[in-house]
């Protein structure tokens, strides 16, 4: 059984979650520092 | 530890940090993965499917570590109600689950060229798909006490109760038998070649800071998003 296509498969896998989880978490961090120092000008 | 329990001081800390944990996790990462896919040696008895070893292997410790880290957050809440041991918690789940199912597709897919099965229902494996599913409980719960303004002290146990799990996963390869290979990696000695290690610790180092990097970032939203709701409360009042 050729083996590459698991490894490049496992590799996507683990590469795609990190990406994905990295991105959301700095978009969410983003957003939400974002209102806050909207809310604090605003005073 | 009960210095950074002061949001304020947190977030002088944890801005610069999350800037350099997710850029040396990224480089580190990055550097190990490409060693260990194209410099690394294969395996004498796996062959080339031994290179899924340099993601599986630092997934399951960061599954693992995550909820170690979910009881010690869970236990400083409880015991000196620090303020940010709830948000801690909370940030640390989520890239704790994605890192156990991450473990556990990884895993299939070693599995399937090496036992000739995608998945077995023995220790190992069993006790890691009993770890997501405490993930996912933990997130139900922390997320439902949340919405009712709750401290998290329910999750915060939970938490704690859940970690009984974490040795019955270190030790399932030897209590009961297990397609799973044994303990390969302890505290003073390998069974694995150095060439084949620093590449592991390199990609397990690098995921780790990738890791940090993750829980600082959702932390300081969380934070951001308190403020901005207590902000809120005060202009409607």
């Amino acid at each position: 059984m050729n083996p590459w296509p698991f490894v490049v498969a496992a590799y996507s896998a683990a590469l795609l979650g990190t990406a994905g989880l990295l991105l959301a978490s700095y978009v969410a961090m983003r957003k939400a520092e974002r209102e806050a120092e909207a809310l604090r000008s605003e005073r | 530890m009960h210095a950074f329990a002061n949001p304020a001081r947190f977030l002088r800390l944890a801005r610069p940090l999350t800037r350099w944990l997710g850029w040396g996790g990224f480089l580190l990462t990055l550097g190990a993965l490409a060693v260990g896919l194209f410099a690394a040696p294969r395996d004498y008895l796996q062959g080339e499917s031994v290179r899924i070893m340099y993601v599986h292997v630092p997934a399951a410790w960061l599954g693992m570590a995550g909820w170690a880290g979910l009881a010690a957050a869970g236990l400083m809440q409880i015991v000196w109600r620090h303020p940010l041991a709830g948000i801690a918690g909370r940030a640390i789940a989520v890239p704790g689950a994605v890192f156990t199912a991450v473990c556990l597709v990884t895993g299939s897919l070693w599995g399937r060229p090496t036992w000739g099965t995608w998945w077995q229902w023995d220790g190992r494996m069993t006790s890691m798909l009993v770890l997501l599913f405490l993930y996912f409980g933990y997130i139900a719960l922390a997320d439902a006490e949340r919405e009712r303004d709750g401290e998290g002290r329910l999750a915060a146990i939970f938490a704690l109760v859940g970690a009984v799990n974490l040795p019955v996963i270190h030790f399932s390869v030897t209590w009961w038998n297990s397609l799973h290979q044994g303990q390969s990696i302890g505290l003073t000695a390998s069974s694995i070649d150095s060439s084949m290690l620093w590449p592991l610790f390199g990609s397990a180092l690098g995921f780790t800071l990738l890791f940090g990097a993750v829980v600082l970032m959702r932390m300081r939203a969380s934070l951001a998003r308190q403020k901005v709701e207590a902000r809120l409360k005060r202009m409607a009042a």
